[in-house]
């Protein structure tokens, strides 16, 4: 494992020795929380690739959700840390982005693969505090600040993530502003949707929005009902992204979008999409009203067109998965 | 010293003409450019007016494909997030007029680049000769998509990848975004022939193959298209137009019309062939 050492700009940082500290947190985590079957991956030949979206706004690509840098004269904000292996590698690409410190971190969800590397990044960040919030001058950048809304703590308490993952800041509103690397950025809150915690991440100057899971380009909606997702709450927000999304001329571009999941996108990629799970859900509606069991539902093959694109009949959401959660979302 | 002088002019021009043939061996391409008229009255009521409403004979299609054509409703071109669209580069060459130039590098005078434009919603293509990665599987897709192009002899090769999902025809048969264009570009004097190949593995069972020619036209003029999309219809928001499967209300209208069999209206391969 290569040795990191990291710039002088982070007070917890100086001179001190990544690998270590890397290797020492992640088996820490793994202990104290599951992450299920990513707990069985193999992250050693996974690479971060880096795509550039657009003025100082980066996409990282590794095993896990999308993770979206912003690197300014501020410092660094980043959307989501994907799992705990990785976060070496994720570190080492941001510095290659910007020596400056990691400010925040806003977690779009409180799942493992969006919040697993939390823990281990927070720490080399520094947000700078003051007031009643730091007692001496050097403890004030002690740490990235991370934004979720309230649900994403709840559900990462309940689910004994290491206290040093926890949101630092949460709000229970539908929307929180920032002001970062000269840009407004808005923080909108999807209720009922993937999750019951998801957040659209909007940079305003730059026209960069970041999803989350509520879209993703690879797989048909994950809902996770047992964390308040459902049917509707997924069309609202991606009915939420195409309104804030503003092709460019000859509709090539303009407001770029990164998913959850998948490649970097515009508005009519999530236009196919919305569609998609639209026409779907009202397929399925149509048919639980006409009085169709659930079975009955599935053997009418309503998401029949859009399965080789987006179904599965393996892994951790199949399409017969997707279909009872959609039934169950229309119901009344 | 005439003699010998005359020598050397006799080798300076064959090293010359070597030059040359080398040149144009090593480009080996004719000129494409220029302004080129579409010459829609081949296939021209789906070029122009466009097909019938589940009008599929001909298009060597799945069932997903029959059962997303069935499931469109053309309400939908009439919504703001559509009225702007270009056609993607698998469809654009059935219907506008098209310019083509080449960029050249001014170093080596290498060609670097054919470049297109098209009259309808203004969709402007790169097609990269410089034999470039293509974009990693987590870069956008594209209405004309990421395009590489090879001369084979006087024929353009062109393999076009990194496309948004886009249609096979105007009236809702989809092509998916997995889906590639092989085209084939062929000059012959004052005509333009283009040979488009679709192959799809989500909605079609084979490649679709259609050609369109152009004649050239150095008078044409092509407009300016711009495009601005507006609320036409009121409707609840996040509305999407489409019928329920066996809601369609056009369902038979086309085959009745023409007297086709109902089950030959609706593609697949076999209708591709004589019988």
């Amino acid at each position: 494992m290569p040795q990191i050492t990291t710039a002088n700009h982070s007070t917890l940082c100086e001179e001190k020795t990544m690998s270590r500290y890397f290797r020492n947190f992640v088996a820490g985590s793994l202990a104290l929380f599951s992450l299920g079957s990513q707990a069985q991956q193999n992250f050693d030949n996974v690479e971060i690739e880096v795509l550039p979206v657009r003025d100082g706004i980066y996409m990282l690509v590794g095993a896990g959700g999308n993770i979206t840098v912003q690197t300014g004269v501020d410092g660094v904000l980043m959307i989501d840390t994907q799992y705990a292996e990785l976060s070496e590698k994720i570190y080492s690409k941001i510095q290659e982005l910007s020596p400056t410190p990691i400010r925040y971190i806003i977690n779009t969800h409180s799942h493992p693969d969006h919040v697993g590397g939390n823990a281990n990044l927070a720490p080399l960040g520094a947000t700078i505090t003051g007031g009643n919030v730091a007692r001496l001058q050097e403890d004030a950048g002690d740490g990235a600040t991370i934004v979720a809304f309230e649900t994403v703590m709840n559900n990462m308490v309940d689910e004994k993530y290491p206290v040093e993952s926890w949101p630092s800041e949460t709000f229970f509103v539908e929307r929180k502003d920032m002001y970062f690397n000269d840009e407004g950025i808005e923080i909108l809150h999807q209720p009922n949707a993937h999750t019951d915690g998801d957040v659209i991440v909007w940079f305003r100057k730059t026209d960069v929005v970041v999803t989350g899971d509520v879209f993703t380009t690879t797989m048909y909606p994950f809902i996770d009902k047992a964390k308040g997702g459902s049917i509707n709450g997924v069309i609202a927000a991606l009915n939420t992204i195409v309104d804030i999304t503003i092709p460019r001329a000859k509709q090539e571009g303009g407001t770029l979008v990164v998913p959850g999941h998948g490649r970097l996108a515009d508005e009519a990629d999530v236009v196919e999409y919305r569609d998609m799970v639209t026409i779907i859900r009202d397929r399925i509606k149509a048919l639980r009203d006409s009085g169709m069991t659930l079975e009955q539902v599935k053997a009418a093959g309503p998401t029949q067109d859009y399965d080789s694109r987006y179904g599965s009949n393996e892994g951790f959401w199949t399409t017969d998965m997707f279909i009872e959660a959609v039934y169950d979302g229309v119901q009344g | 010293m005439k003699p010998a002088s005359h020598s050397r002019s006799i080798g300076v021009l064959l090293v010359c003409s070597s030059a040359a043939v080398l040149s144009t061996q090593a480009n080996a391409q004719f000129d494409i450019s220029g302004n080129w008229r579409a010459l829609i009255h081949e296939d021209q009521p789906e070029r122009g007016p466009g097909p019938d409403i589940m009008e599929y004979v001909g298009l060597p299609i799945n069932e997903a494909a029959r059962i997303a054509g069935m499931s469109w409703d053309p309400a939908q071109l009439a919504m703001p997030e559509f009225q702007c669209r270009p056609h993607p580069s698998d469809y654009g060459s059935r219907h506008s007029n098209l310019r083509v130039w080449q960029e050249v590098d001014s170093a080596s005078q290498i060609t670097t680049a054919w470049r297109t434009h098209r009259e309808w919603q203004e969709p402007e293509r790169t097609i990269h000769m410089d034999q470039r990665e293509r974009p990693a599987s987590y870069a956008p897709h594209t209405w004309q998509g990421f395009s590489l192009g090879t001369w084979d002899g006087n024929m353009l090769n062109i393999l076009t990848t990194d496309l948004k999902r886009g249609y096979i025809r105007r009236n809702g048969i989809p092509r998916s975004d997995e889906g590639e264009l092989q085209e084939h570009y062929i000059r012959h004097d004052e005509f333009l022939t283009i040979i488009a190949v679709v192959k799809d593995p989500v909605y079609l069972t084979e490649p679709f193959i259609r050609s369109s020619n152009y004649i050239v036209d150095p008078a044409l003029a092509i407009a300016p298209y711009p495009c601005s999309p507006a609320v036409e219809i009121e409707r609840a928001w996040g509305y999407v137009p489409h019928y329920l499967p066996g809601q369609n209300p056009f369902n038979g209208e086309y085959a009745n019309r023409y007297g086709i069999d109902l089950d030959d209206s609706l593609g697949g391969a076999q209708t591709m062939y004589p019988d």
